[in-house]
Parts: structure tokens; C-alpha cells; sequence
């Protein structure tokens, strides 16, 4: 199989379980592909700083949660009925998803322009350490922050509203994340071949080269960063929309791990990896989870064997070669 | 105004928590910078430290036993991990590094809940070391917490002197600068860094153990302190042992001071209520905007070289 | 051209580079030589900006370029090559290439159209490869090509920055008899392009192609001028010359 033909077949896979949930009358598949398609996206956002740019960033469920937040406070207001804020403009809740999907979009960006800034003066370790220690600052804010209800999480009451489509129906709003996701992915494709691409991969493999030939590696990073933080923090406003709860769970640096995990067991670089590997995740804990309370030590293990043993994750496995990333 | 003494106490408490935090980030700081390694996995024998003490203590009814035994099974478990996979890893990437040791917290976690079940254990201080001690200006201040200050700090003190003065610490420097040098001298590195790894991983369990006696022995309670603890080591700069205790007692006290002071500065000029929401909040942020500051000044840490 | 005054360098206890000034005029080769370990590389890492000097300055077109980053002074046109091969291991030799005229063209950040495709881009990036006569390797990956291929590819990636200076440190460390010989052609011509500042081991090299010669031992300049006067200068036979037959 070629790279191509494997993702398709992650593609195709993707639309089959949910048209099966609904000939089989089985809406929880439905919802279980809509969560694989979300959990995959936000790997998608990792992938690009992770895999194409090589950087490790233990600290994306910052990006997630502030998405999903986005999504949550924004409807909570518009619910309510109250401005969000009333100074220095006043800004009231939305419940339309294009409202909520650019917010988010938005105060990713602007997290992670922060947070770069910061983190990607280290490399290595410290940086691992400090995307890490960041995201549990916002995780302990939104803990103590009583506003949008601490620890307890905020529950949202209805879907968002898109175009009056019946967001509630479980196929209708599949339909709506994916399309999301087919966009997303073509734009990092489209990215990730132009020429920042190009820079981007560069950067990775040997700075010092490519500062030597004007391009200044810092800002190529923090680039790709922050389009990395948008990524996933749209996601997060998704997967809020599908929970229709968001809580400060989501910002737990398991969040963090498990995007990571996504993106190895789908193959690094590789653009519809994380989905494969999103996928394979939330497939394990259906069926360990079905078998045993303790499933969780079972994927602890088979991630230590292929972590040691099979580096390439499913792309690489499908499309027969091994990626070369270390 | 606050009455000196709660400020007292709490700056005790603040010295407390950031010596225990030095005991978890030795150790951490030890396996970066002699092998290179960093491992998410190290809240895990701080957990297994306070699993293991709560066990033999409820076996036995002794306390001193029990913290023998979180120091045995921490370093046990350090060094089977370290000869069973983390060996595997040294000469590994980062994110292999990540990977591996973050799937070695799901096993033990998940592993832990299996044998000792889902509700939190209770670990009673040891009653020699109960009650309170009266301090020069009218403080009465646990004397458990007091012994634990010293405690932490005579470690410190003998890692210290073990880093700086003993064969095997003078291995442990070599070991950082120059890997290969030492193994061309003969010096078996196989056996030190299981060493290395396991003194740290005891270090970590006796802390568990310690600090469960103050909180509760639970799945889960290791992982908090780790990303304090690494925190810390981003703070002091990675590989110092004397940054690890600089950094954990600033960031001890400093989150401490927090949780006291900024509530009632906001108290000054908010309504009560908005007060303790905004002052907790900036409080639980506190020790990462410090965290931030030092690197926005200095990269590699207040002891690091560069980054 | 590049004009670099009183530059200073100590690593720890240790002075790698003591008041060294050079300058670069407009159509030579300058050749910097000396012992292994007298600070040649010291040198030229700072002129680059990949190394912050002590002290010195360091002029570049008429501008003082001591405070810009390495990447500014490459985009000002200065362009070196390393002592051990440092491309893009995971990239064909064009792309190599095609990555350098990004650097030149700051075009970096551009997000739409594939690179790949670009046929300008790539025209170009074949000319500097024609240059070196590397263009039939262009699909290569450089983990797959030999070392003097390598070197070779260096200073085709230093012409597609369309240099105002080369620095090419050591540009024939390792290569056989032939790969040298053809290498010194190759040199001969870039200084139509633009002038050389050239740090070398290999003597017959240096006293083939350079017009000036500046020697540095432990770190301190002893003498600059034309190659018969440094051949003949008693301190640098004393110091260097006496130790390795020219």
C-alpha cells in the first residue's frame, strides 16, 4: 500500500462506521467514529509540530482545553442570556459553531504564540518539561476558577448551532466533523509542501543548516506552533460539542499524553495517522474495556512494545516502509 | 493584618513541601543529567513508596518498617525498570523517552488500583513523632512536619557529600561530562547507572511514604508532584543538585505564600468572595509564572549551563 | 567586502582567537591557515554568527553586522560552508538547494503553493548544481550520497545564496587526490563570484589558489600577505611551516 491508498482506507474507514451505526441501528458507533475523528484531529494539530517539526510538546491538552472551553462558556452565555464580558467591549455568548469554531481557532493561536514564545527558546528536555508545567497552570486555573464551574466542569445543554441543521442528530453532526476534518488536513497538507513546509522539515533535521542559508529557525517553529494550537483547539471546541460538557479534565496532562499516543501509534508525519492512531486508541478501549476494569495496564504495555519495536505506527506498518524520525 | 505566627507556620509548611520536593527532583534531576533520561514515570515510585509503606504498616503496626520498605520497594522498582527498559532508552530520542515512561505510569497506576482497589489508604503519623513542638514566639507547630524539614535536609546534605566527595559521586560527575571516557576507564556504567537510577527512585518513594502520612495514600498521588518537580528542575537547571534544592524550596514556599497572601492582597480591594475566587486562582498559577519569569531570564536555569 | 577587526575569543582560560583581524577585498581568495587547534573554526563560526565574540568587530558591506544573528548575515549574503558536512539528510540534493533560495528569497513563509513544483525555483537550484557538477544527482537523497559529493554540494548550496562572501571552512577535509584536484578548479572560479575567505589544511591547495595568506597560531595572527612573502616569513616557518612541509 502506498502512503496514499493507506490514508484513503483510514478515510473510507472512518465514513463506513458511522453509515453502519445507522444501518445497523447502533447510534453509539456513530458517536464512538465522531470521537476517533475529534481525539484525531487534535493529533493532527501535534502531528505538525511533533512529526513534521520535531518538536515534543507534552502540553497540547492546553490547546484542546482552551477550545473547549471556547465552546463551553460561549454557549453557557448565550444560554443565560449574559454578556461574557462587559469591559473594555461588550461581548455577549453565541451558540452558532462558526462563531465558536473561529474563537477557538483564535485563542489557540494566541495561547500557543505565548506559550512558544517561552518554551521554544529551550529545546529538548526543558521544552518537553516546560509545554508540560503550562498547560497544568491552565489546568489548575480552570480547577480554581468558580466561574464556569471549577472542578465540576460546565455542562452545555444543546449542540451548537450550524446552518439549522439538526446538530443533535448523531449522523448530522458526524458529517459536520468530518467535513471539518478533511479541511483541516488538506490545509496542513497544503502547508506542510509549501515552501514553510519545506523549512519546517529542515528545521527539524539540522538548524545549524538552515540557519546558515537566512532562515531563522526560531520563528519557523513558533509558526508551526501556533497553527498547532489552532488545530487543536478547534478540536476541543468539537469535542464539547459532542460531549455537550466540558471540564477541566480535558486539560489533564493524560490529555496531553494521550494525543501524543495517537500520533505514535498512527506514524508520525504522516497526515492521516493520528486519525489511524485516534482510532486504534478508542478500538482498544472499547474492547479491553469491555473485558477488564483494568484496560488501561494493557495499554500501557502494548504501547511500550510498539514504542521499542514498531516504530513506523499503522501508516508505516500499512504502507510498508518505516518513517526515519528518531 | 495576617498574625505573624499563621505566617510563621506557613512559611514552615512552605520549607515542608519544597524538601520533599527537593527529594522527588534529586532524583529526577540526577537521571537527566547523568544518563540523559527523562522519566514521567518517577511520580509512579513515589506512589509505590507510600503503597508499599501503608502495606507493611497495616501488616506490621510499624511505622519505621514501613519506610524501610517504601525505600526498598521504590529502589527495587527503579531498578527493575532501569534494567529492564529504561536501558533500552539512553540512546534513544526524547520523545521515545516520553513515550515509553508515560506508558510505564499507565501499567503501574492501573496495576496499583488492580491489587490495593480504588479507594485511598490512610497512613497515621508514628506517635513518637505526633503532637506539636512550642517555637521561640508562641508558634506550636507539628513536630512530624519539623522532623520531616530535617530530614529532607540531611539528605540533601548527604547527597551532597556523596556527589562531591565519594568515589561513586565523582562516577556520577564523570558519567555526565564524558560517557564514553568513563567507560573506557573501566568503570562498569551498566551497574552505576542502575545505581543512579534506583538511589533516585528511593528517594522518590521515601517521600511518597512520608507525605502519606500527612495526605492519603492514592493512584494518582505521584503525578502532581512530578510536574512540580519538574518545575523545580526547569528552575534550579537540569542535572544541578543544588539547583533542585534552590528550586524546591522557591517554589515551597513560594506556592505556600501563594495560597495565603494573594487572596487577602485581593481581599484589600475586591468583595470577600471575589477575593478568595481570584486569589486562589492567580495562587495555583503562581509557581508556573515564576517559572516563566526565570526562563524569559535565564534559559538553562538559575544553576543550569545554557539550554 | 568583509572587514573584521580585534576579534577576541576565550573558552575559559584558553584564548581561541586574540585581536584577530582580517579583512576580504573584492575578486580574492584569502586563505586563513595554521596548526589544527590555533582557532581557525573559532574564527569562522564567529564571522557566521553562530558564536558570540568577546570583543572585535565585524564589518560586512559597509555595515556593522556584529550584533545580527546568523541567519541575517546569510540573508546579507554571507555564506559558509562546515568543516563536517552539515546538510539535510532526510532531503534530495536539490532540495538542499531549493531550501537555500528560500533563505535568499525570505520566502519561508509562504503556505500555498507546493514547493515541488515550483519550476523556477528548481531551474535555478539545477544551475548552482551545473555549477558543481552535481545536476545529474539531483534526486538523491544526501543520507545516499558519497562524501565528496557531499562537499560538493555544500558550495552549491553556498551559490544559491548568491553570496556577497564565501567562507568555506576546510572544503577539502577528506577528499581523495582527485576529489581535491577537481575541488581547487571548482575554487579557482568562485572568486569571480564573489571573494573567498578560505580555511585550509591542504598546503598545495592554499598556495595554488590563495592571493593573500593570513596564518594564525594559538590563536593569534603572525602574519598576513602574499603567499611567496608568507613562504618566506622566518616567524611563520618558525611557527608552522617548519612543522609541516608546504
Amino acid at each position: 500500500m502506498t502512503p496514499r491508498i493507506a490514508s484513503a482506507a483510514v478515510a473510507l474507514l472512518l465514513l463506513a462506521v458511522p453509515l453502519a451505526g445507522t444501518v445497523m441501528d447502533e447510534p453509539w458507533l456513530i458517536t464512538l467514529a465522531t470521537r476517533v475523528a475529534i481525539l484525531g484531529m487534535a493529533g493532527v494539530g501535534l502531528n505538525l509540530v511533533l512529526g513534521y517539526g520535531g518538536m515534543v510538546s507534552l502540553g497540547h491538552a492546553a490547546y484542546f482545553g482552551i477550545g473547549g472551553y471556547v465552546a463551553g462558556v460561549l454557549a453557557h452565555h448565550a444560554l443565560e442570556g449574559d454578556p461574557v464580558l462587559l469591559w473594555p467591549v461588550m461581548l455577549g455568548g453565541t451558540d452558532s459553531m462558526i462563531v465558536i469554531w473561529l474563537v477557538a481557532i483564535v485563542s489557540g493561536a494566541l495561547l500557543a504564540l505565548l506559550i512558544g514564545c517561552l518554551s521554544l527558546r529551550t529545546s529538548g528536555v526543558y521544552f518537553i518539561m516546560i509545554t508540560l508545567a503550562f498547560a497544568q497552570m491552565i489546568y489548575y486555573f480552570t480547577i480554581s476558577w468558580p466561574a464556569y464551574g471549577g472542578e465540576d466542569g460546565l455542562p452545555i445543554y444543546l449542540r451548537n448551532s450550524l446552518f439549522g441543521l439538526d446538530t443533535m442528530d448523531p449522523m448530522t453532526f458526524f458529517l459536520i466533523v468530518f467535513a471539518v476534518l478533511v479541511v483541516v488536513i488538506c490545509l496542513v497538507s497544503m502547508v506542510v509542501r509549501a515552501r514553510f513546509g519545506l523549512a519546517l522539515n529542515a528545521v527539524r533535521q539540522n538548524e545549524t543548516r538552515v540557519r546558515s542559508v537566512g532562515i531563522g529557525g526560531f520563528r519557523v517553529r513558533l509558526v508551526a506552533f501556533v497553527m498547532s494550537g489552532a488545530i487543536t483547539a478547534l478540536a476541543g471546541a468539537l469535542f464539547v460539542d459532542l460531549n455537550r460538557f466540558v471540564s477541566p479534565s480535558m486539560l489533564s496532562w493524560h490529555t496531553s499524553g494521550e494525543i501524543m499516543v495517537f500520533v505514535i501509534l498512527g506514524g508520525v508525519a504522516r497526515l492521516w495517522g493520528p486519525i489511524a492512531g485516534a482510532a486504534l486508541y478508542v478500538f482498544l478501549e472499547q474492547v479491553l474495556g469491555s473485558m477488564t476494569d483494568h484496560w488501561q495496564f494493557w495499554v500501557g504495555l502494548l504501547l511500550i512494545v510498539v514504542v521499542l519495536h514498531a516504530r513506523g505506527g499503522i501508516m508505516g506498518f500499512a504502507s510498508g516502509q518505516r518513517s526515519d524520525d528518531g | 493584618m495576617m498574625p505573624a505566627t499563621l505566617v510563621a507556620e506557613q512559611v514552615l509548611n512552605g520549607l515542608q513541601f519544597g524538601v520533599m520536593l527537593f527529594l522527588m527532583s534529586a532524583g529526577l534531576t540526577l537521571v537527566f543529567g547523568v544518563m540523559g533520561l527523562i522519566n514521567l514515570a518517577h511520580g509512579s515510585l513515589y506512589m509505590i513508596g507510600a503503597f508499599a509503606c501503608a502495606a507493611v504498616v497495616s501488616l506490621t503496626g510499624s511505622f519505621w518498617l514501613g519506610l524501610a520498605a517504601s525505600l526498598a520497594a521504590a529502589a527495587a522498582a527503579g531498578a527493575l525498570v532501569e534494567m529492564t527498559l529504561m536501558r533500552r532508552l539512553y540512546q534513544r530520542g526524547h520523545l521515545d523517552q516520553v513515550l515509553v515512561t508515560f506508558a510505564l505510569i499507565l501499567v503501574f497506576s492501573e496495576g496499583t488500583r488492580w491489587i490495593f482497589g480504588a479507594f485511598p489508604l490512610y497512613l497515621d503519623i508514628p506517635p513518637s513523632l505526633a503532637g506539636t513542638v512550642a517555637l521561640p514566639g508562641g508558634l506550636d507547630y507539628p513536630l512530624y512536619r519539623l522532623v520531616i524539614i530535617a530530614a529532607g535536609l540531611a539528605v540533601a546534605a548527604g547527597l551532597f557529600q556523596l556527589v562531591s566527595r565519594t568515589r561513586l559521586g565523582m562516577r556520577i560527575r564523570a558519567g555526565e561530562s564524558d560517557r564514553e571516557m568513563i567507560a573506557a576507564i573501566g568503570v562498569n556504567i551498566r551497574a552505576l547507572y542502575t545505581a543512579v537510577f534506583a538511589l533516585g527512585a528511593a528517594l522518590a518513594g521515601f517521600a511518597g511514604a512520608v507525605i502519606g502520612s500527612i495526605t492519603s495514600v492514592e493512584v494518582g498521588m505521584g503525578e502532581p508532584v512530578l510536574i512540580l518537580a519538574f518545575v523545580v528542575i526547569v528552575i534550579g537547571g537540569i542535572g544541578s543538585i543544588k539547583g533542585a534544592l534552590v528550586g524546591a524550596i522557591l517554589v515551597g514556599v513560594t506556592d505556600t505564600m501563594g495560597r495565603l497572601l494573594l487572596p487577602a492582597l485581593f481581599g484589600t480591594f475586591l468583595e470577600p468572595a471575589d477575593a478568595a475566587a481570584t486569589g486562589a486562582s492567580l495562587a495555583s498559577m503562581l509557581i508556573y509564572l515564576l517559572m516563566a519569569l526565570i526562563l524569559f531570564f535565564r534559559p538553562g536555569g538559575l544553576f543550569g549551563k545554557v539550554a | 567586502m568583509l572587514e573584521v577587526v580585534g576579534l577576541t575569543k576565550s573558552f575559559g582560560a584558553v584564548r581561541a582567537n586574540d585581536e584577530v583581524s582580517i579583512d576580504l577585498v573584492t575578486g580574492e581568495i584569502h586563505a586563513l591557515i595554521g596548526p589544527n587547534g590555533a582557532g581557525k573554526s573559532t574564527f569562522i563560526t564567529q564571522v557566521a554568527g553562530d558564536l558570540a565574540p568577546d570583543s572585535g568587530s565585524i564589518r560586512f558591506r559597509g555595515r556593522d553586522i556584529g550584533h545580527m544573528r546568523a541567519a541575517e548575515r546569510a540573508r546579507l549574503g554571507m555564506a559558509r560552508t562546515f568543516q563536517i558536512s552539515s546538510l539535510i539528510g532526510e532531503f534530495t540534493v536539490l532540495e538542499n538547494v531549493v531550501l537555500a533560495q528560500l533563505g535568499r528569497l525570505g520566502e519561508s513563509m509562504r503556505f500555498f503553493a507546493p514547493v515541488a513544483r515550483d519550476q523556477e525555483l528548481r531551474n535555478l537550484a539545477q544551475e548552482c548544481l551545473a555549477r558543481v557538477g552535481l545536476e545529474s544527482r539531483h534526486r538523491e537523497r544526501v543520507s545516499e550520497i558519497s562524501h565528496g559529493e557531499r562537499r560538493l554540494l555544500e558550495i552549491a548550496i553556498a551559490l544559491a545564496l548568491e553570496p556577497a562572501a564565501f567562507l568555506l571552512d576546510e572544503p577539502m577535509a577528506g577528499l581523495d587526490q582527485e576529489g581535491s584536484r577537481m575541488l581547487v578548479g571548482l575554487l579557482d572560479s568562485l572568486r569571480q563570484t564573489a571573494p573567498v575567505l578560505l580555511v585550509e589544511h591542504d598546503m598545495d591547495a592554499v598556495f595554488a589558489l590563495a592571493d593573500r595568506i593570513s596564518v594564525l597560531v594559538d590563536g593569534r595572527l603572525i602574519a598576513t600577505g602574499q603567499p611567496d612573502a608568507i613562504r618566506s616569513d622566518d616567524a611563520v616557518r618558525a611557527a608552522y611551516l617548519g612543522m609541516e612541509q608546504p
